[in-house]
């Protein structure tokens, strides 16, 4: 409905700009889009690319590649698992040099047009179980970013209570939650404190789940049954479901929200006094780096692996909340990521991408 | 006499569903055509707007207007053609796009024939969802946990779809015929509850891929699957006709049939004449549910690559309402609906990749065109096409003086003949008393 609202719009602004009498541009006779230019492109998952999420991210990295490398670009919107095999199928019969698929839930689809068509390239977004050597998984080692955002979440709670749930029991959504588990156990043990993380049991690999990426109203259920039994800092990992739990934070007061995937205190500008810090996942930046790849003819299907030392992975700066998380605590964070970085300090994940 | 004049034409709230869908069905062939044809106007309107190019070309329109029309037609040229690449013809793969139109089509008609018969018995079933669903899980964990000779395991397969939404019907059929509880809401809320069901039924090792967390099942076996016909057209297709075929027979010729529609034209008379009806509602929740259930077939048996997953429905349910309205809730209809939706859908994945028009278009068209087709005066407003109820009345009245002139000081009776074919006309009835 969103969409439509938006096309309404657009129509309206469409009709506005008709009243208009700009003036056209000059015709310089390049065509803007060369005939054999590189073509890439790209398929979403059921968020679609307006998710203020991974798939926005990784959309954005594909525009980013337009712009600066000049390639040509396609992409296709998923509005459920029903379409992912048909998006793909769709996309081959446009002949694209490299199609990048946004979801491990596109595994499958992937797979068999990978097999179909084994002299064109491949690469999906957090999914390493396809080996094949024209597909290049682009995974990511967001525990060891959950981790510090679990450490700030701790060193920030009053209530002694932090939360966190995910959209789907899947490995990609819980290595967040491990990440976080992880951190506020090691702000416990730093600080002999006994901060209680509710709606992930690490151990048991169980917890809290909307089973939806798409319904914000689930999320701002979940996040108030969660603020009820007093958490007042919430990850929530589940694409743009995410944004209902933030809703529910705003209502509460004083109830913070980590963000994930983007820092939403860019995305999601409404939210940015309750936005502590956000678990930032750079999908765009390595979307434009296999585009980039395989544009100059060098693509590998080895996985990229998104960690802090390449910038894969990160925590965004605390913004509004800047002057009331002390230097202690900060310096304790740098110290963290410099130990992560070194191999120092080892965040384990059973959902690590291997 | 002359209220009958200004009375509204056809605009009485109506009582219960039954009528409703009677009125609904009621629209003409010639509704739907027009109806279709409206929608794609309107979503050419919405191509054009949503279009860089035409919205570049629309800011210096008046200093060079051949360049936005070129765009406005390239825009909205492309998208259509695109959709009909897609759907029916292209020169690169000829009329394979079709096949993979009638291949979506399956889900849908069997849905579709589901819902149908209920709005025949005046049962508003917003329950496919959930049946497809709970169909999906007995037939998938049947398709991918059960070692069985092929034909033999297809024909488990199915049985496991048909009595696994068939279930999931029963229970609110049940519930109207023992308590009356309303099963719009029984059936909405049983669509979350087998979302819940499934989605914690994935979460077991029983129902994963071995060796893996996530929460989708292993492949159907081979034994399992559809036997492929021509194109991507397989063996479901021919059981959706089937399906039509044996719903038409049930509905049109035999005992059961005729209940359920004289309990869904007025259940009250039907109680009368002594039909049982609180089975009859019984009986259309279980066989339109064990429908329902089928159209999972074609989401798990059709391709090699169909896993059981939380979006195994997708939004088929809800659709296959659309589609049923757009049939009228006849077989023949609901064919030719769901064929239409089946072409949107295929034409739609085309579309969406070649020129980039946004795939909510598709969506659009649906609801336009289900909008228009439930609303029939709005249509004929449109084309200026005459009121086949005012018509009527035109008539009734004409009968109506030529009687008062005959039987003066008498009130005036209308012609028997009229009132009994036409079930539909409150206002001649009003004449009479």
């Amino acid at each position: 409905m969103k969409k439509i609202a938006a096309m309404l719009v657009l129509m309206t602004s469409a009709a506005l700009a008709l009243s208009g009498c700009g003036t056209p541009p000059e015709d310089n006779g390049e065509g803007n889009t060369g005939g054999d230019a590189f073509l890439a492109c790209m398929i979403s998952d059921q968020g679609g690319f307006d998710d203020k999420s991974f798939n926005q991210s990784g959309y954005e990295g594909l525009k980013r590649a337009e712009s600066e490398l000049g390639v040509s670009i396609k992409q296709a919107e998923s509005q459920n698992a029903n379409d992912f095999a048909p998006n793909l199928e769709a996309m081959q019969a446009q002949n694209c040099d490299l199609t990048i698929t946004v979801g491990f839930m596109l595994k499958e689809a992937t797979e068999e047009q990978a097999i179909a068509n084994p002299d064109l390239h491949f690469a999906i977004v957090d999914d390493s179980q396809i080996v094949l050597p024209n597909v290049k998984p682009l995974v990511f080692k967001t525990s060891d970013a959950a981790f510090l955002a679990g450490y700030a979440a701790a060193a920030h709670s009053e209530t002694g209570k932090v939360a966190t749930f995910g959209g789907m029991a899947i490995p990609s959504v819980t290595i967040f939650m491990d990440g976080f588990v992880d951190g506020v156990a090691q702000f416990n043990t730093d600080n002999s404190a006994n901060v209680e993380v509710l709606g992930w049991d690490k151990d048991k690999q169980d917890g809290m789940f909307t089973n939806t990426f798409d319904d914000q109203a689930t999320g701002q259920q979940t996040a108030k049954t969660l603020i009820d039994q007093g958490a007042d800092v919430i990850m929530p990992v589940a694409g743009p479901v995410g944004l209902g739990a933030a809703e529910a934070a705003l209502e509460a007061d004083n109830v913070a929200i980590i963000g994930v995937d983007a820092d939403w205190y860019e995305t999601a500008p409404k939210y940015q006094k309750i936005i502590l810090t956000s678990v930032i996942k750079e999908i765009g930046a390595s979307v434009f780096d296999t585009v980039q790849e395989a544009q100059s003819g060098n693509f590998a299907s080895s996985a990229y692996i998104g960690t802090l030392a390449n910038g894969g992975v990160g925590i965004a700066p605390f913004h509004d909340f800047d002057a009331t998380i002390d230097q202690g605590v900060k310096d304790r964070i740098t110290e963290l990521t410099a130990d992560i970085m070194a191999g120092n300090l080892a965040v384990v994940s059973p959902s690590d991408p291997k | 006499m002359t209220n009958l004049l200004e009375a509204p034409v056809d605009e009485r709230p109506t009582r219960n569903w039954g009528q409703t869908w009677t009125k609904v069905a009621s629209s003409s062939a010639l509704t739907s055509f027009l109806a279709i044809v409206v929608a794609l106007l309107i979503g050419a309107i919405l191509i054009a707007a949503a279009d860089s190019g035409v919205q570049q070309a629309g800011h210096y329109l008046f200093a060079r207007p051949g360049d936005f029309f070129s765009a406005l037609g390239k825009s909205i040229g492309g998208a259509y053609s695109a959709l009909f690449e897609g759907a029916i013809f292209n020169s690169r793969q000829l009329f394979m796009p079709l096949t993979k139109t009638i291949a979506y089509s399956v889900p849908l008609i069997f849905a579709g024939l589901a819902l149908g018969m209920g709005f025949r018995a005046g049962l508003f079933n917003i329950g496919a969802q959930g049946q497809i669903i709970l169909g999906a899980t007995l037939c998938g964990y049947l398709g991918f946990g059960v070692n069985l000779p092929g034909g033999l395991h297809l024909i488990v397969c199915l049985l496991g779809a048909f009595i696994g939404g068939a279930l999931w019907g029963f229970i609110p059929g049940i519930l109207k015929a023992k308590t009356g509880a309303n099963e719009v809401i029984v059936t909405i809320m049983l669509n979350s509850v087998a979302v819940f069901l499934l989605g914690w039924l994935l979460t077991l090792k029983a129902f994963q891929i071995p060796g893996s967390s996530n929460p989708v099942s292993p492949k159907m076996n081979p034994t399992a699957r559809f036997p492929h016909i021509i194109g991507n057209i397989d063996l479901g297709f021919l059981l959706a006709l089937l399906a039509a075929v044996a719903v038409w027979w049930m509905m049109e010729r035999s005992t059961l049939g005729f209940r359920i529609r004289a309990v869904g034209e007025n259940p009250d008379a039907g109680r009368t004449a002594g039909m049982n009806v609180a089975m009859s509602y019984v009986w259309v929740m279980i066989i339109g549910g064990g429908l329902a259930g089928l159209a999972a077939t074609s989401q798990l048996l059709s391709d090699p690559s169909q896993q059981l997953n939380i979006n195994v429905a997708a939004t088929l349910g809800f659709d296959a309402i659309t589609v049923a309205l757009l049939g009228r809730s006849k077989p023949l209809g609901t064919i030719f609906a769901g064929l239409l939706f089946g072409g949107l859908r295929a034409g739609g994945y085309i579309m969406q990749a070649k020129t980039g028009t946004p795939i909510d278009i598709i969506l659009v068209l649906q609801s336009v065109i289900v909008l228009l087709i439930a609303a029939p005066p709005l249509v004929r407003a449109i084309f200026r096409l005459p009121d086949p109820e005012r018509q009527r009345q035109a008539h009734v009245r004409a009968m109506n003086r030529a009687l008062k002139k005959q039987s003066a000081g008498k009130p005036p009776t209308p012609p028997e003949g009229e009132l009994a074919e036409e079930v539909d006309l409150p206002e001649s009835k009003e004449v009479s008393s």
